[in-house]
This record gives C-alpha cells, structure tokens and sequence, in this order.
C-alpha cells in the first residue's frame, strides 16, 4: 500500500539574480498515515523548504510529491488538506483569537455559527477556551503558539505539519506544550510531521526521526523510534535513541 | 507640570492673546475696521445665524467636503490598492504620476471653471484632487508594505486569489497606514473647500469673500472660527473611529 505521503526525487532549488542554489536533492519520504514524524537536521539544511514545498507554498524542481487525502464531506472540500503551523506564531493581529483559530474555514458551505463552534472547540482542545475574545497581542508566546495548533487543527488536516513550533519558548512550556500535543494527537490520529532542531524534542514526540544531511539536502539517515507513548522524559532507552542519532549526525556531517 | 497646571497655564496664555487682540483696536492702536476685536465676533455670529446665512453657507461647505472627500478618497484607495498589488500597473503608470502629481491642486481651478462653471461640481473636483493625491501615496505604500509573512499564512490555508489575499490580508493589514493618509487629507481637504469657493461657488469661502469686499473683517472672523470649529469636531470623530477600526493594536 502506498503511504499517506509519498515523496519521489524531489528536488529544490531557489534562483535570486541568476544565482541558484539547490536546497534538496534526490530525497525520497513516505509518510503512513497516523504516523508522527520528527525531522531534524542542522540549521539551513532546508527543514523549512520541504514543509513549504509539501504545502505548496515552494514549488519542487525535480520528482513528485504524491498525497493521498481521505474523502471529504463536500462542504469541507475546500479546506486545505495540511496545515501548518509556523515557528512565530503569525497570527493575524486584527482578528480575535477566536477568529484567528476560524480562518481556514472561511470558505463558502460553512456557516458564520457553525466556523465559530468549530473554532471554539478547537480553542478548548488546546486550554484556552476562555481567551476567544482577546486580540493576539494580549497572549504570551506559548498560548499564541496554541492559538496557531488550534488554527491548524480546525481545518482537520490529513497532515498536521510544524516548523519547530516551540523552539522559542521557555523550558517549562514548551515540554507543556508537547505534552499538549502528544494528548492532542492521541485523541485525533493526526498524521503529524515536526520539524525540530532539539534531538530530545524529536525522539520524545516522534515514531520515526528523519536526518536531514548534505548540500544540497537529503535523508542522511532514519531512526524508529521503538518506544510506546506515552514515554517518560529522561528515560534510559530515550537517552540511548538519542545519543544513537547525536552519533549519526555527527558522523553525517563529518562525511561531509 | 501636572495635568491640572498646564490646562491652567493654556487658560491663561488663551485669555491673555484675547485680551490684548481686544485692547489693541479698543487703544485706538490699530483700526479695528481691520483687526475687530473679538467681543466683536458674538454678535456677528448671532447676525449671521438668525438671518438663515450662516446654515446655509456651512451645509453648503460641509456637502462639497463631504462629496470631494469620499470621491478623492474613494479613488486615492482604489488605484492605491492596485499600484501596490500590482508591479505592472505601478510601473505603467510610474511617468504618468511623476508628470500629473507634482501639479498643484489650485492649478486646476481654471479647468475646474472650464469643465463645470461656477457649480458645485467644481468645488468637489477641487477637493477631489487634494485628497486623491495624499490617498493614493498613503494607501500604495501602506499595501506594498504589508508584511510577507502574513500573506504566506492565507496561501498556506488555500487562500490564493488576489481577491482573497486583498480581503483577508492586504486591507486589514494595511488600514493603519491608509488611516494616516486620510487623516491628513480630511485637514487637506478644509483648505481645498476654502479655495475652491473663493471662486464664488456657494459656501464660507464664497462668503468670506462678500463679507471681505464690504469690509465686513467681524464677519470674514466668525467663518475663519466656524471653519476651526468644524475641522476639530470632524478630527476628533475620525480620531475616534479610527482608535475603534484600529484596537486590536497594542
Ligand atoms: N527564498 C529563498 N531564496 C533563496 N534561498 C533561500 C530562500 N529561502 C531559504 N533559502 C535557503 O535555503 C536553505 C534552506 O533554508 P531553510 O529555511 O529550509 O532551512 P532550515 O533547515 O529550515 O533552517 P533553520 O533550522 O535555520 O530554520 C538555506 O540555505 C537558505 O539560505
Ligand atoms: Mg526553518
């Protein structure tokens, strides 16, 4: 059977005054559905390309992407199949937060109400179902953060996908925060593809740790991370999975 | 200095400058054929307002105003909003606007008569141009300007038509900026109206004029006030609407 995300040869290159620079190359990913996927890898490698290209906002220059969405409600079609959320939050300032959380769903099929119940549950899931009414410049960065997951969700996505999403909060409420989304991901199933440039961070949330290595960039190596969730942190297996891939990053950019 | 003693410190400047401009003609040091002194003004004003000249001159003014307004700014927003979101339309247009904008808005009176006569017409077209200009500048960099980003968070929820972008994003973002143009050219846009009917459509201007040929400097005083007067009261609404459209700002 074929993945939820089937990644063939994809190639990227980005042109600025007739200079190229080819960011991926060759990289091949299949993604299941359900799966929860970590990607790491040193900072320009091009973490945040590959999500741009799989949300369409990058177009490939080489291979496929293929994307096997489930069937919609016809009302819902419009919604877009991925979501992602950003490493600064992006929340549009002039909307509420409630509005914010609904604005992928402002689309013809779906009612004025109906966007706000939908929001509103959303804004529950992620702890903040009071805060509706204020305007994003009155939240911290971790609950704008939860905002931004909310917004994702609310499209209910195939593909929930995060570019390091808690990289600029505290100690304290981003491991909140991935608990937060571990509970999340429990209780909806959602495919999830995170990016992170904390080793921790990826082999405490992820199934599978995907290396991103080279110039130009492609799957230098992939590690399952065998453990049941929930996991404890500072867990002996964790540390050894993570020291493994620490092993195998470093060796990949010694290669180099 | 507390709030308490600097209103009082502009109270006393503000009585002071009255009672000299009204010692001065009064110790017969200037005529007060030229300068009249304002105890002078009250009872203008009442001669003006009981004889019906005062209403209609002033809903004369504030209905060009009003008109010259919402057409300069209507399309000082429009053609703003396209040379922003659009590299082709600005570039057509680049030496079209270097060779008309540097025009200044009085130079177009003679064709504002040629055009529409001494009509209200005139008046707005005038006003019109004043405004457009201030407008367009405002609302073009103020779009341009809009913080890529936030485009790229409708594109990656599906939102990709232009109309789509200029709805969700573009004009929420850019209102701040657009903001400050129009404030500038509700102020801009007084100056027009006086100009516009110095050239005899009916309004204070045109009435200014009357009462300057007849020498009548109380009555030239009371509409130089009543044009003070209603320029605040509109700044302040606009100040407030403005502080309403924009509270989600921090
Ligand atoms: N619009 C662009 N034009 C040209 N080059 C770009 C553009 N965007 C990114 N790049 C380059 O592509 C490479 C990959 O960038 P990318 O943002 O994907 O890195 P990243 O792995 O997400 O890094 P980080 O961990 O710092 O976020 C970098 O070398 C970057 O300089
Ligand atoms: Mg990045």
């Amino acid at each position: 059977m074929a993945g939820l995300i089937d990644i063939r040869g994809l190639g990227l290159a980005y042109e600025r005054d007739g200079q190229v620079t080819q960011v991926l190359a060759g990289l091949d990913l299949t993604i299941e559905r359900g799966e929860f996927v970590a990607i790491v890898g040193e900072s320009g490698v091009g973490k945040s390309t590959l999500l741009r290209v799989l949300i369409d906002l990058a177009k490939p220059s080489a291979g496929t992407v293929r994307f096997h969405a489930a069937d919609r409600p016809p009302e819902t079609r419009r919604l877009s199949p991925m979501a992602l959320v950003f490493q600064d939050s992006r929340l549009l300032p002039w909307r509420r937060v409630l509005s914010n959380v609904a604005f992928g769903l402002e689309w013809r099929g779906i009612g004025k109400a109906e966007r706000s119940r939908r929001a509103q549950a959303m804004l529950d899931l992620v702890g903040l179902g009071d805060l509706g009414q204020r305007w994003p410049h009155q939240l911290s960065g971790g609950q704008r953060q939860r905002v931004s997951l909310a917004r994702a969700l609310a499209v209910e996505p195939d593909v929930l996908l995060m570019d390091e999403p808690f990289s600029a909060l505290d100690s304290f409420t981003r491991e909140s925060l991935q608990d937060e989304l571990l509970r999340i991901r429990a209780a909806t199933g959602r495919t999830v593809l995170f990016v992170t440039h904390d080793i921790d961070e990826a082999v405490y949330l992820a199934d599978r740790v995907i290396v991103l290595t080279g110039r130009p960039a492609g799957i230098g190596a992939e590690l399952r991370v065998g453990l049941p969730q929930p996991r404890r942190r500072r867990d002996a297996a964790l540390a050894d999975v993570a020291r493994q891939l620490r092993m195998e990053l470093s060796q990949r950019s010694a290669e180099l | 200095m507390n709030s308490v003693s600097r209103t009082a410190l502009a109270a006393v400047g503000l009585v002071a400058f009255l009672a000299g401009w009204e010692a001065l003609p009064r110790l017969g040091l200037l005529n007060p054929v030229l300068v009249p002194p304002p105890s002078a003004i009250p009872p203008a004003f009442l001669r003006e307002i009981t004889s019906g000249v005062w209403l209609t001159a002033v809903l004369s003014s504030l209905s060009h105003y009003t008109t010259g307004l919402l057409v300069g700014a209507g399309l000082g927003i429009l053609l703003g909003i396209a040379a922003g979101m659009s590299a082709i339309f600005d570039n057509a247009t680049a030496w079209i606007v270097r060779l008309v904008r540097p025009i200044p808005g009085l130079a177009w009176v003679p064709f504002a008569i040629i055009w529409f006569g001494v009509e209200p017409a005139a008046a707005v077209f005038i006003i019109s141009i004043a405004v457009f200009w201030i407008v367009y500048f405002a609302t073009q960099g103020a779009v341009r300007g809009v913080d890529r980003d936030l485009v790229e968070v409708a594109r990656a929820f599906g939102f990709r038509s232009a109309g789509a972008r200029l709805i969700k994003i573009l004009l929420p973002a850019a209102t701040p900026g657009i903001m400050v143009g129009l404030r500038t050219a509700l102020g801009q846009a007084w100056m027009a109206v006086v100009a516009a009917e110095i050239f005899g459509v009916p309004g204070v201007g045109q009435r200014m004029m009357q009462a300057s040929s007849l020498l009548s400097s109380d009555i030239v005083l009371v509409y130089m006030l009543t044009m003070a007067g209603l320029y605040g009261v509109i700044d302040t609404g606009f100040v407030a609407a403005q502080n309403w459209l924009l509270r989600w700002r921090a």
